[in-house]
């Protein structure tokens, strides 16, 4: 049984590996959220849903820099754009239904079809272009997505909804929501996000990813990453594999924006700024490319490590520019490296031996 | 009336954006050698104006007020000492944080550099705590009148310093020794090893050269924008390492042309447009230049072999 | 397998630091609190059995940290003298870095919660504050926010009360004194659009102008990206003719602004609010540009009186700098809590819901003198907001003096 596991497919057994890691730890936490006392933690417990959110934004984005090979960083834009739109759905519909799980998937299609849309209306320009041009250009798309969406004043009244620009022109009548107040962002009448709506969704994005991935789109995909040209001369039209990828990676951000959104209590479009994108990189980074239970692990890591930082006080994001630092030099260091090769060569002769 | 306006606005959005220019500098260099995207810059810009800011504040109570003394050896001390201070601070970095990455792939030297960032600006609040200091200006606060214009000193310093540096840049690079160890290692550091050319050093000296730039521009933009927090580098940054790309990133020319019309384009937007959107139509500008040069202004475009 | 390495560091070196984070948590009570405050001097080991627990959340960390670490160290002076007193009442006090944003304020509030906080100090900054503040009536945990100043922060909770004036009385108050004194017949409005703060301000300011027919030329923006070259806006306000300005921002963004229109030659007078305090002690400033400058402010360091004179002192001996509004507003909200819990009779063995009810009765019926405000004295109204008549200051010879 063990050497089955072992002889199937590596892409396949990381895959199984994935799905157990997230099960897995969703188990333990719902089972200590309802047997233990004090569950896991006021901050925990706090950081559930961001960790969900902040999870599915490293694999969307996994998708695009590890997968596609294309380096954005712009992608807390179609977070942001999931989070404005879905929220305001959710309020919007909250007199048309009355179930809150319901209304959380619906505003979470809402922002994922926006995000999505915006990721193919900006895709257009930006898959034309390589490299760092194309990471500058995601990263100019993201600071004007940000500087338009302050300036956004949407509300709602019985007549319909009122939209304006720059100043607030809205002249709202009775029983008005302000869905969207400019520099003032969001405001949450109801948080209808759950943990178990963040695990649902990030079981989805796997699923979303592991199909895409593993099927013909995705392998054109790889090819188009790993040589352009050569993917080319065999008939793949590498801009709309690429297309494909960042498009479905925005989606995906904006369901986990609305998740997120639908959490706060407020947020403003300036939370969503070229910070958050490095961020997320950074979960990405340090889980591997294109290594999807690594982008997990680093995201809700690296979510959790400033809290746990908490206990020095001044020295607390100090620490954690080291600790980044440290990580990255240890896990990109040569002799570590040379070490581990020759345990592993060492651990393959000695059951070379076994088998002799 | 109107006609003035917009030159007083010109030259406003040319000194913001030899600042840029001198940023950018830094950026693209690295860039161009080290193929690496050092988002600490901003931050050893800042380190570089606190240096400044502390000695001409030391040195100013030990010379008679007025005296020509008082105004010049305050403000030279403080750029020489901000300049080596960055230099040092440059090589430390690279040596520590960069060199152990030189054999890693490139986004795992941006994740360090962001890391790098946050301990610069975390380092300084710690230090130098988070209330703003105001810089008095290197060159003193005067105006010089031409015609019906008023210039600050400080822009007029400004310009000169950024045509002065691309002029020594352009020839350090053409002429000397060093320099052309520079070109070889961006054109293909395989084959400049092979000639002889020790990669690490050429490296580790254009880290030294892009930091000492860093300090010139953080003193000129504090000057210009007297107000020096731990976060005073880092928008700045953003908008040169823009610039970099703008001008066709890794090209020195192309550093100053992004740099001086990112800030024109800045300031002429929030006069014409809207200063709400001013972030936006810049970096719309950007990529609709773009797409049109997709490698930039001043950039070369590759062709790709098979 | 590579990749299962890294993956196995990077998780050792999290799993160390939050291992050590869980396992000292016995101990992490008393020295978080005192880190917390840098260094408490002067607290005895045997103070956190029968003080209050008094949390405040706040950025302590990036941009904004120069506002929370002034509320941090503004409450630990005044904690720090009511335990000298060595009165019934007695204070542990424990701040935690939000750096600004909601979602780490929560973070930072639900820390505090676990510590057990009894009363808290909100969040030092609007949008957090109005995350924060949330959660304190969903737990049932009293908060008085120092600066936290947006209505939002204490509308529909009623056991959130704040320090400082809200922003669209501060709007208000300035319409009707640039009115009443007839200072500007040409109005001009540079304002933070992407600020909470300076938004709420401008735009009650806006209504009431109207109201009152007040002049207004017209209003230009920044935000944080552009908030370092201001002389596209001094331009229009000078093509506008405008006569005064008003600024409803920090000082920062205004010292840079007084500087330019110097640079330029144009010479208005200008108009700021309690965000504008702090102009004149940011080192290294030429206080002959703030010449003239008005403020509505609650605060004065200059004042004369003992109490500020002797915080001021205080502030500077221990921190090297002079105090900004922030801290005396945070300064006055312990020393109102003092006054409150003692009215109130609680005692430190309560807990959070039953001081958050006596409180809530308690609050609106106490007068508070404090740093802040006038010698009338500071009382609150059942839903939280706060009454104390601003002063207006002018700045002449680098300090400032009164204006009736």
């Amino acid at each position: 049984m063990k050497k089955n596991i072992l002889t199937i497919n590596k892409s396949t057994r990381s895959m199984l590996f994935t799905y157990t890691l997230v099960i897995g730890a969703f188990v333990i936490i719902q089972l200590l959220r309802t047997f233990k006392d004090g569950g896991v933690g006021a901050v925990l417990e706090g950081q559930l849903i961001p960790i969900c959110a902040y999870v599915t934004m490293a694999l969307a984005l996994n998708l695009v820099v590890g997968i596609s090979g294309e380096l954005s960083l712009g992608h807390a834009g179609f977070m942001s754009i999931g989070a404005f739109m879905g929220c305001s759905a959710a309020s919007a519909l909250a007199g048309v239904i009355p179930s809150a799980p319901v209304r959380l998937a619906v505003a979470m299609l809402v922002g994922a079809a926006l995000a999505g849309f915006f990721g193919f209306l900006i895709g257009i320009p930006v898959l034309r272009l390589n490299g760092d041009y194309l990471a500058i250009v995601t990263l100019a798309f993201g600071e004007i997505i940000k500087s338009l969406l302050t300036n956004v004043y949407l509300g709602m009244d019985s007549n319909g909804f009122q939209f304006s620009f720059l100043e607030n022109r809205n002249i709202l009548g009775e029983g008005s929501i302000e869905l969207i107040k400019g520099p003032m962002g969001v405001m949450n009448a109801q948080r209808i996000s759950s943990f178990i709506a963040g695990f649902v969704l990030v079981v989805v994005t796997l699923i979303v990813i592991f199909n895409l991935v593993n099927s013909r789109t995705g392998r054109a995909i790889m090819a188009a990453r790993d040589n352009r040209i050569a993917a080319e001369s065999v008939g793949i039209s590498v801009t709309k594999y690429k297309m494909i990828a960042f498009v479905t990676s925005a989606a995906l951000a904006g369901a986990a924006g609305t998740l997120y959104g639908c959490s706060q209590v407020t947020f403003t479009a300036t939370k969503f700024d070229f910070n958050t994108s490095i961020l997320i990189l950074v979960f990405v980074v340090l889980g591997g490319l294109g290594n999807m239970w690594g982008s997990v692990i680093a995201a809700a890591a690296l979510t959790v490590l400033p809290e746990a930082l908490r206990q020095f006080a001044d020295y607390r994001m100090l620490v954690y520019a080291i600790v980044l630092i440290l990580v990255m030099l240890a896990t990109n260091n040569p002799t570590l490296w040379n070490w581990y090769a020759r345990f592993q060569r060492k651990k393959a002769e000695e059951k070379g031996g076994a088998e002799q | 009336m109107d006609f003035l306006t917009l030159l007083d606005y010109l030259i406003r959005g040319l000194s913001l954006g030899s600042i840029y220019a001198i940023i950018a500098l830094g950026y693209t260099m690295v860039y161009g050698i080290a193929k690496m995207l050092n988002f600490a810059h901003g931050d050893v810009i800042m380190v570089g104006g606190y240096i400044c800011f502390f000695t001409m504040s030391g040195l100013s109570t030990s010379f008679a007020e007025g005296s020509l003394a008082a105004a010049v050896i305050p403000a030279l001390a403080g750029v020489l000492l901000s300049m080596v201070v960055c230099t040092a601070l440059g090589v430390v970095i690279e040596g520590l944080a960069y060199k152990p990455l030189r054999q890693a792939p490139s986004l795992a030297v941006l994740i360090t550099a962001i890391g790098v960032s946050y301990f610069l600006q975390n380092a300084a609040l710690l230090m130098w705590s988070s209330s703003p200091k105001v810089f008095s200006p290197i060159v003193g606060n005067g105006l010089l009148q031409v015609g019906p214009l008023s210039i600050s000193y400080v822009t007029l310093v400004t310009i000169a310093a950024c045509v002065v540096i691309m002029i020594v840049l352009t020839s350090f690079t053409g002429r000397t020794k060093l320099g052309k160890a520079m070109r070889a290692v961006s054109e293909d550091k395989g084959a400049a090893q092979l000639m002889g050319i020790n990669v690490n050093r050429t490296i580790s000296m254009t880290f030294a050269i892009g930091s000492a730039l860093a300090a010139i521009a953080g003193v000129l933009l504090c000057s210009a924008y007297p107000t020096l927090t731990p976060t005073t580098g880092s928008m700045p940054g953003i908008k040169a390492f823009t610039a970099a790309v703008f001008g066709g990133i890794g090209s020195i020319p192309g550093a100053l042309l992004g740099g001086l019309l990112l800030g024109i384009i800045e300031i002429f937007a929030s006069a014409y447009i809207s200063t709400q959107l001013s972030t936006a139509v810049v970096f719309g500008v950007l990529i609709i230049v773009l797409l049109v040069k997709p490698a930039g202004l001043l950039g070369k475009t590759v062709r790709e072999k098979v | 397998m590579k990749k299962l390495l890294s993956l196995a560091l990077a998780l050792a070196m999290t799993m160390s630091l939050a291992a050590c984070g869980g396992g000292s948590s016995s101990s992490s009570s008393q020295s978080g609190a005192a880190s917390g405050a840098s260094s408490t001097s002067g607290s005895t080991p045997g103070e956190a059995a029968n003080a209050f627990k008094l949390g405040g959340t706040g950025p302590l960390t990036g941009d904004a940290s120069i506002y929370g670490l002034a509320a941090q160290r503004g409450a630990q002076i005044a904690v720090d003298e009511i335990n000298a007193q060595g009165g019934d009442i007695q204070f542990v006090l424990r701040y935690e870095d939000d750096v600004n944003d909601p979602e780490k304020a929560v973070n930072a509030y639900n820390a505090l919660k676990e510590w057990g906080m009894q009363i808290s100090l909100g969040s030092v900054t609007t949008q957090p504050g109005i995350a924060t503040s949330s959660y304190n009536f969903a737990d049932s945990i009293f908060a008085l926010t120092p600066s936290a100043s947006s209505p939002d922060v204490i509308s529909g909770k009623d056991n959130v009360y704040q320090m400082c004036f809200s922003d669209p009385n501060q709007g208000l108050a300035s319409a009707q004194y640039i009115s009443q004194q007839k200072l500007g017949e040409k109005v001009f409005i540079i304002w933070k659009s992407d600020d909470n703060y300076s938004t709420g301000i401008k735009d009650k300011f806006m209504a009431e102008a109207e109201q009152l027919g007040l002049n207004v030329v017209g209003n230009a923006t920044f935000t944080t990206d552009t908030a370092t070259d201001f002389t596209v806006q001094l331009t229009q306000a000078k093509q506008k003719e405008a006569d005064l300005l008003f600024l409803p921002i920090y000082y920062q963004p205004a010292s840079l602004i007084l500087n330019q229109a110097n640079a330029m030659g144009y010479e208005p007078k200008f108009f700021g609010v309690d965000g504008m305090d702090g102009i004149l002690t940011m080192k290294g400033f030429d206080t002959s540009l703030a010449e003239g400058v008005m403020l509505l402010t609650p605060f004065n360091a200059d004042a004369q009186d003992e109490a500020t004179q002797s915080f001021v002192k205080a502030y500077q001996d221990k921190y090297g700098e002079t105090p900004i509004q922030f801290a005396a507003d945070a300064y006055d909200c312990v020393y109102a809590y003092k006054q409150a819990l003692e009215t109130a009779g609680c005692t430190p063995d309560m807990s959070a819901a039953d001081i958050n009810t006596k409180l809530k009765e308690t609050f609106p019926t106490i007068t508070f003198t404090g740093l802040t405000g006038d010698g009338a004295g500071i009382t609150w109204d059942a839903t939280g907001a706060v009454s104390k008549s601003p002063k207006g200051m002018v700045i002449q010879d680098g300090a400032y003096v009164g204006m009736d």
